[in-house]
């Protein structure tokens, strides 16, 4: 893939520091991804992802990656959206998203919205490894379009493993250029914001969660092992959040 | 304790007389005939006529609800895993003629699950006079009509009156209100089935299920000689 | 290799348990998603972009003699909905019946023997295409035309629908079921080389939560 777009990295590391806490031996990035630690709870460490530039734009490529070592917490949040934007460069932007979390590990990974702005173009790719034991609530987010506009191209990959076993792969694209039908009755159906939640706990091995609907356009779905995806659609970022919430909530 | 035999061999195709480690499978009996004739009724009643003497399981296959299968639930004619709902896609008669696959996984597991079972009734959504139960899915077949359905249906004949293993006209208590002839139904349906059993019957008087209970214990005696 | 082979297994009559299902389409049409046939047409047309290229590619893979384990739980990843999963299992029973005692082969007995209570049914679809001396291709175009034939036939029912405007529909859509059963082989030739992960996962999260909502009604005409 050739680009003149900007290059992003950030990179984490958790790790438990033999107190009850969680240290971050490592945290750093560059570009637009500022990674700043903010005061956690508990045993918890907690991180914000900081945009300090626009973006991205086409034919950037952002790469974020965290590890929380076995016994750590992690809670991950960003300050604000990210807004996908067409760039000068030909091509489309990149955002890839790598996750570990071992054994007896913890993290939540609930970033703000991402929304594809009309013209932009993103391919984003986010990929968690769980060890035995590892706990996890991971939230994306997609807005079509801002307030009133045509929503750009973006495809979504978000694939989760647990043990090497791959419990859940899922992509969406939407927007001009996308697969047909993708605003379909089949699949988003006019809705402009649609989210998943990911919630991997040990103990739904043995205490499996029921299946439901929530509201008008969710549904709580247990997975073929350890994990629940709580999958959406709603007409805005507002009420999607609302009913993700609320599903949440529900899983205690 | 039953073996779970599927772990071992594949199951059979269609409607072997074997199960799959060879022991004999239970008789499968197909009721079928139009709405409202009296099918749910008549299975229910064979049941509790039966259910001391044999093992047996129930297939119900309803044609937008679990209504029937819920009737013989709610009337506890058996216990509850012993009866199997199907579900047929609006077209009852696909499910028990041309596409028998849902019905044979489901009396297939009722005897995995259940088993081992003397009997399995296998009852048709209500449908009209030409759904007939495929050979692959049942040994013998029962078609139930009654007498407020109109007294020129066995002289109309079909698939169903025509040929099936038996004939049952039902609600003969309702014969006077109807205005019904009983004894032109009889004339016609010997017409149209010439050495084929006919049963009238009322579940409400007399003998009630008796002389179709009767029926199943001769058809079970010949599949188990 | 026997061409008719295709229209065999392909043929809307062939018994395996098609009949009882809408493909989600009950659910869209209770949900005023679908209300004739522009919208059936975009129905089908996103269930095959997502759910019909999924399986058209399972299938595939499964003709190219990828493990059936591995397509499996691929099969489980990429069906969050537990409603669709046990559908999935459920159909494959169903057609590993009718595919065995149509073409019958040491393989399929053996994977009936491994998967008692079913296999996803795409991938049953795929080796009973291989029984049938049939290829990659031919299953995946198989897999790609079920993914909009089921709920066109199921929308004629349910919505008294005409009859020509669906199998219309069909035709429509048929260039684009040929670039899907397309797409998924040569995604299916890079799973020989890369693995399952490398299998397409589109997603059409309106089936799934479509689905959840489906299997819990009371009252409705099809299984899902």
């Amino acid at each position: 893939m050739t680009t003149s777009g900007v290059r992003a990295f950030a990179r984490m590391v958790a790790r438990a520091d033999g107190r009850g806490g969680t240290a971050l031996p490592i945290l750093e990035g560059e570009g637009p991804l500022a990674p700043r630690r903010t005061r956690g709870s508990g045993g918890e460490a907690r991180v914000m992802l900081v945009g300090a530039m626009g973006g991205p734009l086409g034919g950037d490529v952002f790469a974020v990656r965290a590890a929380v070592e076995s016994g750590a917490r992690l809670r991950v949040g960003s300050a604000a959206a990210t807004i996908a934007l067409p760039g000068q460069s030909k091509g489309a932007a990149r955002y890839d998203v790598r996750l570990d979390v071992a054994d007896g590990a913890e993290l939540h990974w609930l970033p703000e919205q991402l929304i594809s702005a009309q013209g932009s173009d993103l391919y984003v790719t986010t990929r968690v490894g769980l060890g035995a034991g590892a706990r996890l609530v991971l939230r994306e987010e997609q807005v079509l379009g801002r307030a009133g506009e045509q929503p750009g191209r973006l495809s979504s990959r978000l694939t989760v493993c647990v043990e090497g076993r791959t419990l859940l792969d899922q992509e969406l694209a939407c927007g001009p250029g996308a697969p047909g039908g993708w605003d379909g009755p089949a699949v988003l159906g006019g809705h402009r914001a649609v989210g998943q939640l990911v919630v991997v706990r040990p103990e739904f091995a043995w205490e499996p969660v029921a299946a439901r609907v929530v509201g008008e356009g969710a549904a709580i779905m247990p997975l073929a092992g350890p994990a629940v995806l709580v999958s959406a659609v709603a007409a805005d970022a507002l009420r999607l959040r609302r009913v993700l919430d609320e599903a949440l909530a529900d899983l205690g | 304790m039953h073996l779970d035999h599927s772990h071992d061999t594949p199951s059979a195709l269609g409607a072997d007389a074997r199960r799959p480690d060879g022991s004999r499978r239970a008789l499968r009996i197909g009721l079928g005939g139009p709405v409202g004739s009296g099918k749910t009724a008549t299975v229910a009643a064979l049941c509790r006529a039966l259910r001391q003497e044999l093992s047996l399981a129930v297939v119900t296959n309803d044609i937008y609800t679990r209504e029937d299968a819920e009737f013989l639930l709610r009337e506890a004619v058996l216990p509850p895993e012993r009866i199997t709902a199907v579900e047929t896609g609006a077209c009852p008669h696909t499910a028990i003629r041309d596409d028998i696959s849902a019905n044979l996984e489901a009396v297939e597991d009722l005897e995995d699950e259940v088993g081992p079972l003397d009997l399995i009734l296998v009852e048709s959504g209500g449908d009209n006079l030409t759904a007939t139960f495929s050979k692959g899915l049942v040994d013998a077949q029962i078609f139930v009509i009654d007498v407020a359905g109109g007294d020129d249906i066995p002289r109309k004949g079909g698939p169903g009156v025509t040929t099936a293993d038996l004939l049952v006209v039902n609600k003969t208590d309702l014969a006077p209100y109807v205005g019904s002839d009983l004894g032109r139904m009889a004339a016609d349906a010997k017409a149209q089935r010439a050495e084929l059993p006919v049963v009238f019957q009322s579940l409400r008087t007399g003998d009630g299920v008796k002389d179709v209970a009767a029926w199943v214990r001769a058809q079970l005696a010949v599949w188990t000689a | 290799m026997s061409r008719a082979a295709l229209l065999v297994l392909a043929d809307g009559r062939f018994p395996a348990g098609g009949h009882a299902h809408s493909g989600g389409a009950e659910a869209a049409v209770r949900a005023g998603r679908i209300t004739g046939g522009a919208s059936l047409e975009e129905f089908c047309r996103g269930r095959l972009h997502t759910a019909g290229l999924v399986a058209a590619s399972l299938a595939a893979a499964a003709v190219l003699g990828v493990r059936v384990g591995e397509l499996d739980a691929a099969a489980d990843a990429r069906t969050p909905s537990p409603a669709l999963r046990a559908v999935a299992r459920k159909l494959g029973r169903q057609l590993m019946r009718a595919a065995r005692a149509t073409w019958p082969s040491d393989e399929l007995d053996a994977v009936a023997r491994e998967f008692p209570k079913g296999a996803h049914q795409p991938l049953v679809l795929g080796l009973a295409a291989r029984a049938a001396g049939l290829g990659a291709l031919d299953a995946a175009h198989c897999a790609a035309y079920e993914s909009v034939s089921g709920p066109a036939s199921a929308v004629v029912r349910l919505l008294s629908l005409d009859p020509f405007e669906a199998t219309g529909v069909l035709a429509r859509l048929a260039p684009e079921v040929d670039r899907v059963a397309d797409r998924a082989v040569e995604a299916a030739r890079g799973v020989v080389a890369e693995g399952v992960g490398v299998l397409p996962a589109a997603s059409a999260p309106l089936l799934e939560i479509g689905a959840e909502g489906h299997a819990g009604w009371g009252v409705r005409l099809f299984a899902s």
